[in-house]
């Protein structure tokens, strides 16, 4: 009877044991496939030159200063963002009624220039759609010379196109406000630099 | 005149070149003009005010709107609210 006991009970061992040795066979042959599958896809997979954003960077950047006027392109080197008087409301003192502030991708912020007080932000983008491999977003400075050149072309259906929120949506007041006061420091700055150099070389011959 | 595209990734790509006077040239920039704005694309034209000397953009929705001596069309992606 113990024999037969011993029997039955080294046959069930055995079964469970082919059991759990056949299931972890079938995973590690899973999990050796699912490597070869991903190692496959990886070589697959077009190889993204670390530089590249940097060289199209580099061109947006070239692009832009040879297209917008040279104080837009000082004041994007020097503080990183666009200033861009409004058309529909030149004052009388044609310093405008108000302005924008473009960033790259980042929405456009209407402002004030009088008080500085900040009046809504325009959410708009360029998604190039067609893109496979680098994905829809456009430079940063292809961003900013595509929002500038909507604003100084049509600004009314630009204004249409876009999202509008109160400000703070996206882009930080805090942030919005020290820009401003970096751009009152620089403009301070860019005309006493100015005034150093004196008159053109014409203007003193005359 | 040059035909140039924003383009994520690249920066700006040259997509025609050729002097619109000369009428081979012409038809192929006018059918590479369509292909943009069929493909969704918008064409503006850097341009400069006369009188101020100040650099300003005219957005072109036809080939026939683009300014005599124009050497620079710039194609962007549509703008869409973000």
């Amino acid at each position: 009877m113990s024999t037969l006991a011993f029997v039955v009970v080294a046959l069930v061992a055995a079964a469970l044991a082919t059991f759990v040795v056949a299931s972890r066979v079938r995973a590690h042959a899973a999990r050796r496939s699912a490597e070869r599958q991903e190692r496959r896809r990886r070589r697959r997979a077009p190889r993204m030159d670390p530089g590249t954003e940097r060289r199209a960077e580099r061109r947006a950047r070239a692009l832009l200063r040879s297209i917008v006027n040279r104080d837009e392109w000082e004041m994007y080197r020097d503080l990183g963002f666009i200033r861009v008087i409004g058309r529909n409301a030149v004052d009388g003192t044609s310093a405008g009624a108000y302005c924008y502030l473009i960033y790259p991708h980042k929405p456009i912020v209407a402002y004030l220039p009088g008080s500085n007080s900040l009046m809504s932000e325009y959410c708009v983008e360029f998604p190039d759609h067609e893109e496979r491999v680098y994905g829809p977003k456009l430079p940063d400075s292809d961003d900013v010379l595509a929002k500038w050149m909507m604003i100084r072309a049509d600004e009314e259906d630009l204004i249409k196109r876009a999202n509008m929120h109160l400000p703070g949506r996206q882009v930080d007041p805090q942030q919005v406000r020290r820009d401003l006061w970096r751009l009152k420091v620089w403009e301070r700055d860019r005309r006493a630099r100015r005034e150093q150099q004196g008159p053109p070389q014409a203007a003193v011959g005359a | 005149m040059k035909f140039l595209r924003l383009m994520p990734g690249r920066g700006e790509v040259v997509l025609a070149e050729g002097d619109p006077r000369l009428s081979e040239d012409e038809e192929r920039l006018i059918d590479e003009f369509r292909n943009q704005l069929d493909s969704g694309m918008w064409a503006a034209v850097p341009t400069m005010d006369g009188s101020t000397g100040r650099r300003e953009a005219l957005m072109v929705r036809d080939y026939g709107e683009i300014p005599d001596g124009t050497e620079r069309v710039i194609f962007f992606p549509r703008a869409a609210g973000g």
